[in-house]
């Protein structure tokens, strides 16, 4: 069973509006790697030069924010619901 | 024929510069970066004076041309111009030679700085079309979102942690507005919120909403200046949750300074947090421009943000304005809304209780320099977080309908409080 990735209101332009988009990788990092193989150009709206995430960018897998768990090196199995939502909301 | 924006020309990203059109939109497709309202200053400065403000009525809607509606408002009329409280015996408490209390404890119609926001982004959501408002609240922004659709007939849902103090959760309740209790903490409501928001076609105050909805913020920092006799304060004191009203209070400052409605000084900015949920106030101190994100435990409920979205912003006005930063416990929170309410009779929320607390120490360890003068902004009402300070105010004591019970339990006290 594959993982599922919300995609937000922003980036559906680059995955043909698609708002869910499964993945099979086995890390946070992997995932937004496959991400930029399959939809060009939405790694570099994610992570910066020094490829961390983006201030602006909070990713969550299963509700749990990944600075809470292991950031890109956070692991997936199959069925995890992975969110990644801007962070400028709220307040 | 050019769409009628008023005073408003576009969104523009803080990050990258690029412009949007001013819809329900608030982060740029290229960075994430927040988008922020631009302004004509130059058609403002034409229209907005001291004299024409001072000819309006008291209500935030006098500086109208600053605030993000195209048209005139339709919601929220009578917001805004609270006191501005002398606070001398709260600053002979504190040690300061000049206090002032900016005193949103007593804004219409609910009773927090939040009716600023909610005015502006539901006038603007009724510009815009939108027939059902939302939020993702820690209990002021509800209760005004539900109080303020009320007003006008608009359809609200408002989203909280499920834990709230109940005068939080009475207060959205008795609108008649759809109120969703989340099993989680603030951030946790706010991620669901921004999905929702992504979703439905709903106008929410504090994600698609948001540009126009932060700006009614600074109408706060408009009415200290003009309350003060058209002067900014050397010293603001203000509490922090998402960061957002500290950035706006400069924000308004430098906007009266442009349109040369004050003259330009040196002012300091200095932001006050719980403890239990300090991620700004922590990274401010240790000398950083990032924050490391907190799983939130206060009793200051209103400020639990642990992942605030305008930390990064607040933190560069603080170092902009060379401010500073502190935060206080749950015991000292509780203090300081006693301090306030037994100098001044202004009984605050656990933020209130905070700012307080904060300013303390900040005058104590010299940040806020004893003969100077300094401004606290008081956000919300004391009557709507019961919960916190019950038990730790006394009790009543209770006594027959007996005057000679009466004449020997005070005896003592009146020769105390004679000699």
């Amino acid at each position: 069973m594959p993982k599922k990735v919300r995609i937000p209101t922003p980036l559906r332009k680059l995955t043909n509006n698609e708002d869910v988009i499964e993945v099979t990788s086995g890390t946070i990092g992997d995932a937004i790697t496959e991400l930029q193989s399959r939809y060009p150009g939405i790694k570099e709206r994610l992570v910066d030069d020094k490829g961390e995430v983006r201030r602006f960018v909070n990713v969550y897998v299963n509700e749990e924010d990944i600075r809470f768990l292991q950031n890109q090196n956070t692991p997936l199995k199959d069925g995890d619901e992975i969110s990644i939502i801007p962070a400028i909301a709220g307040g | 024929m050019e769409k009628n924006e008023g005073f408003m020309r576009a969104l523009k990203c803080r990050e990258c510069g690029r412009e949007y059109p001013l819809a329900a939109t608030h982060v740029c497709e290229f960075d994430f970066g927040p988008l922020e309202v631009v302004y004509d200053y130059d058609r403002i400065k034409t229209s907005l004076t001291r004299e024409s403000i001072q000819s309006r009525a008291k209500s935030m809607w006098r500086y109208r041309e600053l605030l993000p509606v195209a048209n005139d408002p339709t919601v929220g009329l009578q917001v805004g111009f609270t006191p501005l409280v002398k606070a001398d015996r709260l600053a002979k408490r504190l040690g300061i030679r000049e206090l002032w209390i900016k005193n949103d404890t007593v804004n219409y119609p609910s009773l927090s700085f939040k009716d600023r926001v909610v005015s502006v982004a539901l006038s603007r959501a009724k510009e815009l079309g939108f027939t059902t408002v939302a939020c993702a609240s820690t209990g002021n922004l509800a209760n005004s979102v539900a109080a303020n659709a009320a007003s006008v007939g608009l359809r609200a849902y408002v989203f909280i942690p499920s834990d709230l103090e109940q005068g939080k959760i009475l207060n959205s309740l008795i609108y008649g507005a759809q109120v969703i209790g989340i099993k989680g903490h603030y951030d946790e409501v706010n991620r669901l919120c921004a999905e929702i928001a992504g979703k439905f076609g709903w106008a929410f105050v504090n994600v698609n909403m948001r540009p126009y909805y932060a700006e009614g913020s600074k109408s706060m920092g408009y009415e200290i200046m003009e309350q003060l006799g058209w002067h900014i304060p050397k010293h603001t004191v203000v509490c922090m949750a998402s960061g957002s009203l500290l950035t706006k209070i400069q924000k308004s400052y430098q906007e009266f300074i442009k349109l040369r409605l004050v003259s330009e000084i040196d002012f300091k900015i200095h932001g006050a947090q719980a403890t239990g949920c300090s991620p700004i106030t922590t990274a401010q101190k240790a000398g950083l421009d990032f924050f490391k994100p907190v799983k939130p435990n206060t009793i200051a409920k209103s400020l639990a943000i642990g992942t605030p979205a305008d930390g990064f912003y607040a933190l560069k006005v603080m170092k902009e304005t060379d401010g500073s930063s502190e935060d206080v416990t749950d015991d000292e929170i509780r203090d300081g809304i006693r301090m306030l309410a037994e100098s001044e009779g202004i009984f605050a929320e656990t933020a209130g209780g905070v700012t307080v607390g904060v300013a303390k120490k900040l005058i104590a360890s010299g940040k806020i320099p004893s003969n100077d003068s300094a401004v606290l902004c008081i956000t919300g009402n004391g009557l709507k977080t019961m919960d916190a300070v019950n038990g730790h105010a006394g009790y009543p004591r209770e006594i027959k309908p007996s005057l000679r019970e009466f004449e020997a339990m005070i005896s003592e006290e009146e020769k105390a409080f004679k000699g």
